[in-house]
Formats: structure tokens, C-alpha cells, sequence
């Protein structure tokens, strides 16, 4: 018997959640000994517009189920009803943090099937963006895991270094969010002047934020209290689960579309995507903050190699009246939380036939959340949520 | 790749085959061997990651085209399995328990298209729309520019040009 | 769409506990179909044994109308409470779109907003403004009608980006709203797609300067024409699972 509370509750709560004979919990709603809380969409832990509905038992977690939709826009809807051209500005809202990737991927796949090659110069520029794209998220991610557990600080330092790439883009592409820099055929532009100086003068910042983040937030107990050994994935989930990028990585499966399926100029860069074994948060986060070293490191080398000047274009149709070859590709590109892809079918008109977003979040906020939350504590749903780097626009598109 | 395309056509029933890239190919294949096929890719021929899952819609054949793409970390190569399924009795066989993630994009193929997935769990359950009382919104006959005009309250004053036509006034109006 | 008059409106729903039926959702049972498990009609055993009959929707919220809130009737202490509430800016901290993302830059060191007095807070109840970021969806704007009726009046709201002026990007779509004012009161727009840091801290420039002047009026607006906008609001959520009204 145990013992009875002194409040005289009449329910026992020491035997619960309580363990079927298949092994998962018993979730009997009715039984009062469970209550059913909603982390969102309007909640500070969640990572965007999202919700996660869960089921506690005390505080912790028997059951959760991912709700999205809220950002949903219908994307894939009007993108048939746009011309190609008209598809860019509208598909690079689908992922607010990295919106250069869905450039990338739509212009490389419209090349595919056009039949385009892109020349040398707009390549490295391209390249050039794509780093940057993932600098600027990553400046956002890594001390944003801190972020979760408390740690504002390093937050405060890196969004604003986050801004000083920001004005980057700005000065390159004329926006600050969305770029649309990335076009059928190339770029819209070269470097403008003395671009090197100021983005390494930026990247030297950089490298002090790194060294301090190091001690700001992988050294600290509270940090490491709360994510060495929480939110665990399994090995084996890998692949079951279709886990990529640092996510993967961290789980010790070398998994990296620029070193599996070099596209741009990434064959000719020298790095090293670094894999773990422990694959918690804390290794999450710190494969993270190794991506953030080498991404600072290879937009130095593509600053160093790449031309000064050159074609920026190949030559294509009128866009506005650019008939695509009937065909269909998969077009993929590592973004910051890792493999990131279109499915593009053409039809042989002027508008596509449909335009598939294979985001990572898809399957990390969906399936792995809902198995990684049962038997989590409540306090660490954010944390978990923030170590996928959960992006729900791509979600539900 | 084409060696092992063909070997893999000794054995499955496949009915065209298309090199799209050196590392990308698209084999279509009746609805019945779907799952066998997957099957098989996943456990001998090391196809473990699930990359996507998606459907298109030929409305004037009258047929959704349900697309899968596998993808094999060691051999570093891609698969798209493509089929094709009647769209008026839209209904497919599951294939959740290969991966964990299928279930996901069945429940949104079945929210967005339509297409069915007896066993599959919680297909039923809506996933991104909320009381949608229309047809399923990707297919090709739901027009969402009336839907849109219709439902919500449009401002007046905007005017929308075929850019085409547009620019062919503004900019060359004499050819 | 004839707006009803406000005098209309003003009658108190419910006066000395006298039934508000008229106010709830029709009390039919398609509309229970939509009902959440946890809000439909059940018995319960209290924890002394007896049994108790529960109906959340009556049980759980307050079902009285939304009232005005007059202005304070000596003009000095009204405008020194409008000095202060200009200068006490508490935002709801609910990213609705993708105008979220420069929120960030806004509570850092180098836009810094709190130097203005506003600070992103975490809950409706602390808050008296909204920031609507961009584009709504109706699944979204179902949540932020519950956000915004939770909020203390005075509130104020602020619409981000074209997406809620006319639809921006998505005026097509079947998935979001192309005018915001239809559904909710809007006392600053700020347009862009996605508007800068810059333009954000004018905006609440201006709202700051409307509520000095007495002139940030359109929580009032919603209340007198309250039954307006639940028809509007009704029209799209097709859906309506919640009370009228839940604050």
C-alpha cells in the first residue's frame, strides 16, 4: 500500500502513468489522473506558430500531439496558378529564418529542366548567399538554446551580429529578410564595393562571439544541467524516421547534402561537418556552434576564391513566356537544420504542375517531437522544440 | 545506376523508367507493387531514408500521380516511385509501418487531395486545415481565387494584371 | 453590411443574473458537433462522492457583453492616464505570421524598443497591445479573436505587413484573410512586406501619439459594434467551437 496523501485527494498518484501490457502508457482520459495541457500557439516556449498538445501525468509527459496549420497559406495551391518567375517572390515566404534555400532550390530545378547552365561567377555568388542565409539562422539557433533554459545574454549578442549580416544582404540584394537575389539562370548582381572588407570585418566579430559563447553558455551548469542527457535520439531513429542535418549528425550518421551531392562550388571548398555520438541537446547544440565555426570559415574561403567579376546571367527565355520542358526533378540543398527540398513537376506550360517543399521540420516537429515528448518533463518541451530548430511554416507550407 | 535498374527490373513490373540526373531516376509502377517495391528498396538494396511523399493531379486524364522518393545514404543515389491511381475512387495502401514518417504525409495527402489510406494512423484527423466544409483545396478543380473572393472580404481598388500582357504594354507596345 | 447603432449594443447582457441566452451560440445541435471533447455536456463525481453535472460552455466563461470603457470623467487625470498608458506599451508576444521574425531585432541592443516603453509580455492578461504579424490564416485568426477578447481594455492592436491590409502575397488564397478590419479592430497599420525595424518603432510612434491625443478609440469600436464583427468572424470560422465572447 502506498502511502495516502495528506490532503486526502483519494487518488494515488505514485503508480502513475501507468505501463500496458504493449509496452506504451495508458492514456485513459477519464480517469482524472491525467491533464491535458496545450503549449501554444500563443506560448513564449514555442518555436513560431505552432502548438503541441500534451497529456501530463504530474509533470510529465504521457502523450503529445504536434498541431500546425496555423501559418498555412496554401503555397503549393498558388504556386499553380503563378508563372515560374512569379513563383520566386511567393516561395521564398516559405521559410521566414533561411528564405535564400527556396530560392536555390526553385532555380536550380527550373534550370534542371530548362536545360540551363549557370555560369562560374553567379555560382560562387550563389554560394556566397547560401552561406550567409545559414550564418545569419545559425546566429539565432545557438544561443537560442540557451534562450530556452534562461540564458538571454547570449541571445541579446547574437541577433544582433545577426543584424550586421542582415545589413550584408541588404547592401547585396536591397532586402533585409527576403532577398529574392537568386534567379533563373544566376544573380541579380556582383559585390559591391568594398563588400570583402565589411563582411570580414562583420566575420571578426563573429569570431569573438563564438569564443564567448563558448563560455557563456557551453560552460555553464545551469545549460548543461538542463540538456546533457534530455531529449535523447535514438540511433536507430535515424533512418525511421528520416532525421537529417545536425539532428543526424548529432546522432553520428555523417549526413550532409554539400558533401553527399556537392552542388555550387561546395566541391571545391575545404570543411568538415562534425558528427557526435551522444546526440542530446547538448550535443545538438554544440554541433550547431561547430556549424556556426565552419560556416564563418567558409565564407571566408569563398571570399577569398571567388572572382571579382564576370557573367552574372545565362542567357534564358522571356521568362514571363518561359514554357518548361514537361519533366519532373528533386532538387536538394543542406540548410541549416539540413536537407531542404523540391519536388518540382512541369507540365510544359508557363505555370508548374506542383511544387513540393521537402522541409526537414516536416518530419522533426511532427513524428519525432510526438515520439520524443512521452516521458519527457514539461519544462523541457521548449527545449526539445528549440535542439530540432523547428521552422513550422515549412510544415504545413 | 542503370545496372541496378535493370536488375531491379527482372524482378519488380516496371513500366517506365526515366534518368533524370546521374544520381536520380523515376521508375513508374503499378499501384499493387507499390508497397512490395518499397519494401524491398528499403531492406536489401539499403534505401533507408524516406525523402518525401506527394501526389500530383492529371485532372484531364483523370488520375493522381502518387510520388515517393527514396533515397540511399551509402550508395548516394535517389529513387522516385511514381503510380498512378483512379481519382475518383482515390484510395491507396499504406505504407506507415516502413517508416514512421509516412503517416504524416498520408494524413495531409488525405486532407489536401483526398486520397484515402485505410489502416494509416489517425488519417482521419485534420492536420492543417480547420472546419473545411469544401473540396479537398489541392485538388485541380477548386479554385481558390473564387474561394478567396467569395469568403473574405477583398479590398476594393486592386487591380491584377497578366504581367505578360503588361509589360508587353508598357514597354513594347508596337510589336 | 449595416452596422448596428451603439445604443443597441450597450444594453447589458445580463442584468441582476437574469439568463444571457440570446448572446451564447445557437443552442442547436450541429453546433455541438464541434464542440472539443472537454467543453460538451458531462457528469462528473465531485471527490466527496457526488455526482455533479458539468456544461462547460456556461460553467467556464463569462458570458456577459463586452462594456465600454468611458473615459475618465476630469479631463486632467484622463490625459494623464493616457500619458501613461502611451508610455507603457506591454506587447503580446504571439508571432502570428512571418513578421515575427523581426521582433527579435526589436528587443535587442540595437533597435532596442524598450527605451520607448514597450516590452513583449507573455500572456494576454499583461498585455494591451497585439501585434498582428503579417498574414492571418483562420485557424490563426480563431486564436487571436480568444487572444485579443483576453486582453485588458485598453488594448490596441497593430497590423504588420500588406498581407493584412489587402491580402499582400496571399489575396488569393483560400487559407487567409485579406482585410484584418473586417474581423477586428485596427488602430496602426504598418505596411511593407515584411516591414523593417524602423518602420515598427514609427508605428508605435504614432500609436503612442494616438493614444495621447484619446484617439486610439478601437476597443471601444469593437464592443459597440460587437455583433458585427462576431458575424464576420462566424462567416469564416466555420468551424465556431468557443463562446462569444471569453474574456
Amino acid at each position: 500500500m502506498s502511502k495516502k496523501h495528506w490532503l486526502n485527494i483519494g487518488y494515488d498518484r505514485s503508480k502513475y502513468p501507468e505501463t500496458g501490457s504493449d509496452g506504451n502508457l495508458i492514456i485513459d482520459e477519464q480517469s482524472h489522473k491525467l491533464v491535458k495541457v496545450w503549449q501554444g500557439p500563443n506560448h513564449p516556449g514555442v518555436t513560431g506558430n505552432m502548438s503541441v498538445e500534451l497529456t501530463v501525468s504530474g509533470d510529465e509527459i504521457v502523450e503529445g500531439k504536434t498541431h500546425v496549420g496555423y501559418l498555412h497559406r496554401g503555397f503549393e495551391k498558388l504556386f499553380e496558378r503563378r508563372k515560374y518567375i512569379q513563383v520566386f517572390p511567393t516561395c521564398i515566404r516559405l521559410c521566414v529564418a533561411e528564405p535564400d534555400y527556396n530560392e536555390y532550390n526553385l532555380a536550380a530545378s527550373v534550370e534542371e529542366l530548362g536545360g540551363i547552365e549557370v555560369p562560374e561567377t553567379a555560382q560562387w555568388l550563389r554560394t556566397l548567399v547560401l552561406e550567409m542565409a545559414r550564418l545569419q539562422s545559425l546566429l539565432r539557433v545557438v544561443p537560442g538554446q540557451g534562450g530556452t533554459t534562461g540564458l538571454g545574454l547570449g541571445v541579446q549578442w547574437g541577433v544582433y551580429l545577426r543584424d550586421l549580416i542582415l545589413d550584408r544582404f541588404e547592401e547585396l540584394t536591397g532586402g533585409r529578410v527576403y532577398h529574392m537575389y537568386i534567379i533563373p539562370g544566376g544573380v541579380r548582381g556582383l559585390l559591391p564595393e568594398g563588400f570583402k572588407k565589411r563582411m570580414k570585418a562583420n566575420l571578426k566579430e563573429i569570431d569573438k562571439f563564438i569564443v564567448d559563447i563558448d563560455n557563456l553558455m557551453f560552460s555553464n551548469v545551469v545549460f548543461k544541467k538542463r540538456t546533457v542527457g534530455v531529449g535523447v535520439i535514438d540511433p536507430a531513429w535515424v533512418d525511421s524516421f528520416g532525421i537529417v542535418g545536425p539532428n543526424a549528425r548529432a546522432a553520428g550518421f555523417k549526413r550532409d547534402v554539400r558533401k553527399d551531392y556537392p552542388y555550387l562550388k561546395y566541391e571545391e571548398l575545404d570543411f568538415d561537418p562534425k558528427t557526435a555520438t551522444e546526440s542530446d541537446i547538448y550535443t545538438r547544440s554544440r554541433i550547431r556552434w561547430h556549424d556556426l565555426k565552419m560556416t564563418v570559415d567558409l565564407i571566408r574561403q569563398i571570399l577569398d576564391k571567388m572572382p571579382d567579376g564576370g557573367e552574372i546571367r545565362a542567357e534564358t527565355p522571356n521568362v514571363l513566356h518561359w514554357k518548361i520542358p514537361k519533366g519532373e526533378t528533386y532538387v536538394r540543398a543542406e540548410s541549416s537544420r539540413g536537407e531542404y527540398g523540391f519536388y518540382v513537376v512541369s507540365d510544359g506550360t508557363e505555370y508548374p504542375r506542383r511544387i513540393n517543399l521537402r522541409g526537414p521540420s516536416y518530419v522533426h516537429a511532427v513524428s519525432l517531437l510526438e515520439k520524443m515528448l512521452v516521458g519527457a518533463n514539461i519544462a523541457d518541451v521548449a527545449n526539445i522544440m528549440v535542439s530540432l530548430q523547428t521552422c513550422p511554416p515549412e510544415i504545413e507550407r | 545506376m542503370k545496372n541496378f535498374i535493370k536488375d531491379l527490373g527482372y524482378k519488380f513490373n516496371i513500366s517506365e523508367i526515366e534518368y533524370q540526373r546521374k544520381n536520380l531516376t523515376f521508375l513508374t509502377i503499378d499501384k499493387e507493387n507499390v508497397v512490395q517495391l518499397l519494401a524491398y528498396l528499403r531492406d536489401y538494396e539499403g534505401f533507408k531514408h524516406f525523402v518525401l511523399m506527394t501526389a500530383v493531379d492529371w485532372i484531364e486524364d483523370g488520375i493522381f500521380q502518387l510520388t515517393y522518393i527514396l533515397n540511399s545514404p551509402e550508395k548516394k543515389i535517389d529513387l522516385g516511385i511514381r503510380t498512378k491511381i483512379l481519382r475518383e475512387k482515390a484510395e491507396m495502401t499504406t505504407v506507415h509501418h516502413l517508416w514512421n514518417q509516412v503517416a504524416t504525409y498520408q494524413r495531409e495527402l488525405k486532407e489536401m487531395f483526398g486520397i484515402d489510406f485505410p489502416g494509416s494512423p489517425r488519417v482521419d484527423e485534420s492536420f492543417i486545415l480547420e472546419g473545411w466544409d469544401n473540396i479537398p483545396p489541392m485538388r485541380r478543380d477548386f479554385d481558390t481565387k473564387k474561394y478567396a473572393e467569395e469568403t473574405f472580404f477583398p479590398r476594393p481598388g486592386r487591380s491584377t494584371n497578366d504581367p505578360s500582357e503588361y509589360m508587353k504594354q508598357k514597354l513594347y507596345p508596337n510589336e | 453590411m449595416n452596422r448596428l447603432t451603439a445604443t443597441e449594443d450597450k444594453l447589458p447582457a445580463s442584468v441582476f443574473g437574469l439568463p444571457t441566452n440570446f448572446l451564447k451560440m445557437k443552442e442547436t445541435d450541429d453546433n455541438d458537433k464541434f464542440l472539443h471533447e472537454e467543453n460538451k455536456k458531462r457528469e462528473a463525481t465531485a471527490p466527496d462522492g457526488s455526482i455533479i453535472e458539468i456544461d462547460p460552455m456556461q460553467d467556464y466563461f463569462c458570458d456577459a457583453r463586452p462594456q465600454v470603457s468611458e473615459p475618465y470623467k476630469i479631463k486632467i487625470v484622463e490625459k494623464f492616464l493616457n500619458w501613461a498608458r502611451s508610455e507603457s506599451i506591454w506587447v503580446l508576444g504571439f508571432g502570428t505570421g512571418c513578421g515575427s521574425i523581426e521582433i527579435p531585432p526589436l528587443v535587442t541592443p540595437r533597435f532596442d524598443m524598450f527605451r520607448y516603453g514597450v516590452q513583449m509580455r507573455p500572456t494576454p492578461r499583461q498585455s494591451n497591445a497585439f501585434i498582428i504579424s503579417g498574414y492571418l490564416s483562420v485557424k490563426t485568426l480563431k486564436r487571436v479573436i480568444r487572444s485579443y477578447e483576453q486582453m485588458q481594455s485598453p488594448k490596441y492592436v497593430i497590423a504588420l505587413g500588406s498581407c493584412t491590409i489587402n491580402g499582400g502575397m496571399y489575396w488569393d488564397s483560400y487559407n487567409t484573410i485579406n482585410r484584418l478590419d473586417q474581423y477586428m479592430p485596427v488602430d496602426v497599420y504598418i505596411a511593407g512586406c515584411m516591414p523593417r525595424p524602423e518602420a515598427l518603432l514609427a508605428g508605435f510612434g504614432k500609436l503612442k501619439e494616438l493614444i495621447k491625443t484619446g484617439r486610439a478609440e478601437k476597443a471601444n469600436e469593437y464592443v459597440e459594434n460587437f455583433d458585427w464583427y462576431k458575424a464576420n468572424q462566424k462567416k469564416i470560422i466555420k468551424d465556431w467551437n468557443m463562446p462569444d465572447y471569453n474574456w
